[in-house]
């Protein structure tokens, strides 16, 4: 499980092999109704600067007071990470001056975070299990919003975000591969969004990266670091890390050094560009904010979020291949979002597991992919579909009746009942329905029974007739098995005609 | 310690604030000389004492999370030199 260089991806420069280090801080935005220390709402997409109390705009004498829900989403993820939970942790200003910051420092914690060190284990498939560190998880304030193309030659400042509480979660350097790194960010928003504390959602940037990427000969010690700041997507996660350790060999190799900065990736070129070369930049002064008093917590408190935590990801995933005998990899594709794990776990109710979460890997998954939808906004939920299943189930549609049953709930909404009673799809497996036309056709045919004596191929003809009569809803392996009894024929049927 | 003029400029520009070479020679002194009236107090052992961070014996208060303020966007920006639909507007900045 150790990631050591046997399970490493390395890079093959001229001068030989690289390994690339890759170390991540994830910001993910705290849901929560209010600001980590004003009441205005949290709230995406408000009208500028209506989200925004008199604390947030840091107008001279006001002061914060810590929102309590904070606190204690901080404390479920760093349960979640199992991380250690520190009972005393301190706030510190973080100093420098931006448009879209109006104190002129951001409260967050530098020495005394509120989270210690934890673990989140990755399924790397083929290459197995992973374990990445945690090395801290701390409470700060989000900055406003600065748009920069509503005019030539300003800048229009927004501060809806300013104040909303983040975490930044900061991971060892544990990450050998741009693969891992975004296995990395995936599995800690599926826990973050099982955990409810962060909804995870990238496009409005309640969760973003800042990758530390650096490379070195195997067995060297770390090299110099570049930090590609405020990545918002995963697959763009794993393209900066990629480009920047091509980049950072390609200097090495002839000769150059590496000059620790701050880079920004740009997704349309596919590389990282230096952002400011400014040395200065990173002399933030911390100091404790003599505003606020420790943040003490007590272990009861600790406990009681401890009781309250969901099953995670990977318990649900083991509890699944064990009680519902799943497959390891149907397993990690249905836990992978909480929402598609409660909608199997509906759809699985009293029924066959494994059937269950073919239809949702298959069917389902395709049409939302079709549709461009999340599971959440599916069109069939999971009591529909499973009446589908019921049906199938039942034995009154085919599998291949089904399937046309479902494209049509799909597009009309209507339940899969109705549309099969309106529709006729129902099949008949009624063997004593099936029984009497059988009789009828066999009444009707003596010249066809007796060639059907010597020619057991024409029984294909008996069956016509009899799914015609039925108007194609007879289960056809039910017909046949009624005609073969009937008309005394076996089941081979190479027999010579 | 004594603050260096090198010193006194570079708090200066972290600062925004633009300080004359004249200016900077005073700072030099009187900087140096609280930092070296402060630096006295190392003189003091404090090995096993926690760090003082209140008078009283206090914790912090806790608010509930509840959404009770905002929604005065009129007087957030009412004091900035310009404005814009609500937003402030500032000479352009782009990293």
């Amino acid at each position: 499980m150790p990631n050591d260089a046997r399970t490493s991806h390395l890079i093959e420069g001229d001068t030989g092999s690289w390994e690339i280090v890759i170390g991540l801080e994830v910001h993910a935005q705290v849901v929560s109704k209010s600001k980590l220390f004003s009441g205005a709402s949290t709230e995406f997409g408000g009208s500028p600067n209506a989200q925004v109390s008199l604390v947030d705009a840091a107008m001279p004498g006001m002061l914060p007071v810590i929102n309590r829900e904070c606190v204690e989403q901080a404390v479920r993820t760093g349960l979640g990470l199992n991380a250690q939970i520190n009972l005393v942790s301190v706030f510190d200003r973080k100093n420098y001056f931006y448009p879209d910051l109006p104190q002129g420092y951001q409260i967050s914690q530098f020495t005394k975070p509120i989270v210690g060190e934890g673990e989140i284990v990755l399924d790397m498939g083929e290459e197995g299990e992973v374990s990445v560190g945690i090395e801290r998880l701390h409470l700060e304030q989000d900055a406003g919003k600065s748009l920069h193309d509503q005019h030539p030659d300003h800048s229009y400042v927004d501060l809806n975000r300013s104040g909303i509480a983040l975490m930044e979660i900061v991971s060892k350097p544990d990450l050998r591969s741009a693969e891992q790194a975004k296995v990395y960010v995936a599995k800690l928003r599926t826990i973050l969004r099982y955990l409810g504390t962060c909804d995870g959602n990238m496009e409005e940037g309640s969760l973003r990266a800042d990758v530390n990427v650096s490379v070195r000969k195997p067995g060297d010690e770390l090299g110099t670091r570049c930090e590609i700041k405020n990545v918002n997507s995963i697959r763009f996660i794993g393209e900066a890390v990629d480009y920047e350790a091509a980049r950072q060999v390609e200097i090495l190799e002839d000769g150059g050094e590496i000059i620790q900065e701050t880079r920004l990736f740009d997704p349309d070129a596919g590389e990282t560009r230096s952002m400011r070369s400014k040395e200065e930049a990173h002399d933030y002064r911390y100091f404790p904010d003599p505003d606020l008093l420790p943040l003490e917590l007590s272990q009861d408190d600790v406990e009681r979020i401890k009781a309250e935590l969901p099953e995670l990801p990977d318990a649900r995933k083991a509890r699944f291949m064990r009680e519902l005998a799943l497959e390891h990899d149907v397993a990690e594709r249905l836990v992978a979002d909480r929402d598609v794990a409660e909608y199997f776990e509906a759809l699985a109710r009293g029924r066959d597991a494994n059937l269950a979460a073919n239809w949702i890997t298959g069917e389902l998954f395709g049409a939302l992919n079709k549709l461009d939808l999340t599971i959440d906004r599916s069109p069939v939920d999971a009591n529909q579909l499973g009446a589908l299943l019921d049906l199938m189930d039942d034995g009154a549609v085919s599998g291949r009746t089904a399937k046309d049953v479902f494209e049509t709930m799909l597009a009309t909404g209507q339940p899969a009942g109705e549309i099969v009673a309106a529709q006729g799809l129902e099949q008949v497996s009624d063997t004593g329905a099936i029984e009497q036309v059988v009789d009828e056709v066999i009444a009707a045919n003596p010249d066809q029974v007796e060639q059907v004596k010597s020619k057991p191929k024409t029984l294909g003809w008996f069956v016509g007739q009899v799914m015609q009569k039925t108007g194609g809803k007879a289960n056809p392996q039910t017909v046949n098995d009624i005609l073969r009894r009937k008309l005394e024929i076996g089941d081979d049927q190479d027999q010579d005609s | 310690m004594k603050v260096d003029r090198a010193t006194v400029q570079h708090i200066a520009r972290l600062a925004r604030i633009t300080v004359s070479d004249d200016e900077a020679a005073r700072f030099e002194g009187e900087l140096s000389g609280i930092i070296e009236w402060v630096e006295q107090l190392e003189e003091v052992d404090t090995d096993g004492v926690e760090p003082m961070t209140r008078v009283v014996e206090m914790a912090m208060t806790q608010r509930d999370d509840e959404v009770n303020d905002g929604g005065i966007a009129d007087d957030i920006v009412a004091n900035a030199p310009e404005k814009a639909d609500h937003f402030f507007v500032v000479p352009k900045v782009v990293e």
